[in-house]
């Protein structure tokens, strides 16, 4: 078994609203040093594979198919044996 | 084929306008209307489909990410491939884009706020089956309602569409200006519909199901379907 951790991003060309209204809200708390905040999501999933290069091609399938959009969001993702 | 056109309305979980787009085409348009349940792979010989407004799969992961492996997306795709005319109206818009028969993606709105009125919106052109039945400048009330609809597109996939005339709706003024002021999501160009290069596939976030019928405020989402309905008449002829 494989977990894999995969890190959703909105592409940076995109304006992220989100992200923006947060940093918004950390300034107001004082925190003024912090810039450039971007919302994502994290997926955890665990894959039945026999090696890491198969969970790995799994992964890969799975954050283009389906997890993300290419025109909007990037994705990255770290594996280890569990 | 019979004198009414046939819609075929998608119902995925979490479909909430399907009964409206239902309701328009059979009771205010008079034409034919069935359900499609999306676990059933069968378009039940529909001369047009609709893929309704809402909420399908609770747009968890991304608006329309799910739907758009639903079993009868398969015989959607197809359809459209064969020619077939295939409308989203708000999600079934976000359905298409994820599911690639239209370009783009449809973001959060600008203001972060699901925003649900009424907005101006012109008609870009009428050489499209979606707007043959208004004139090019046209300014038609349609309702809104949604937190993702942002219209968005790489710059060389924005120009192409812009090249082509693909762009049939954009957000305006009740005079027909486009300002930004009148853009209620952020979309670029003030797009509020956009066609696929073929003209067969039709996205828009605006809502003409439910400006049928004048109790309803506007009767102006009546010309879309009319044009729709207009291009089975022009065939028989």
């Amino acid at each position: 078994m494989y977990q894999s951790t995969i890190t959703i991003t909105l592409r940076p060309s995109i304006l992220d609203v989100q992200g923006k209204a947060v940093e918004h809200g950390i300034h107001t708390l004082g925190m003024t040093t912090v810039q450039n905040v971007r919302i994502g999501k994290s997926i955890q999933l665990l894959v039945d594979a026999k090696t890491e290069e198969e969970a790995k091609r799994v992964t890969e399938e799975a954050c283009k198919k389906l997890l993300a959009n290419p025109v909007m969001e990037d994705y990255s993702y770290t594996i280890h044996k569990v | 084929m019979s004198e009414k056109i046939k819609f075929g309305v998608v119902v995925f979980p979490g479909s909430n306008c399907d009964h409206d787009a239902y309701h328009a085409a059979k009771h205010a348009l008079y034409q034919d209307a069935e359900f499609l349940w999306h676990k059933e792979p069968d378009l039940k010989n529909s001369d047009v489909i609709i893929l309704p407004g809402g909420f399908s799969y609770g747009d968890y992961l991304r608006t329309g990410a799910i739907a758009r492996f639903s079993p009868i997306m398969n015989e959607v795709i197809r359809f459209a491939n064969n020619g077939g005319i295939v409308v989203g109206f708000c999600n079934g818009f976000q359905i298409l884009c994820e599911s690639g028969l239209l370009p783009g993606v449809l973001l959060r709105n600008s203001s972060l706020q699901f925003s649900c009125k009424h907005v101006h919106l012109r008609v870009e052109h009428n050489q499209s089956k979606f707007t043959s039945q208004s004139k090019a400048g046209d300014v038609l009330r349609i309702p809104i309602a949604h937190g993702e609809g942002n219209y968005f597109a790489e710059a060389d996939t924005l120009k192409v569409l812009e090249d082509n005339s693909q762009v049939v709706f954009r957000y305006c003024d009740e005079t027909g200006k486009i300002t930004d002021a009148a853009n209620p999501n952020g979309s670029l160009n003030n797009i509020a519909g956009i066609v696929n290069k073929e003209g067969n596939v039709m996205g828009m976030m605006p809502h003409p199901e439910r400006a049928c019928e004048a109790e309803l405020g506007s009767v102006d989402g009546k010309k879309v379907f009319e044009s729709i309905i207009n291009n089975f008449v022009l065939q028989i002829v």
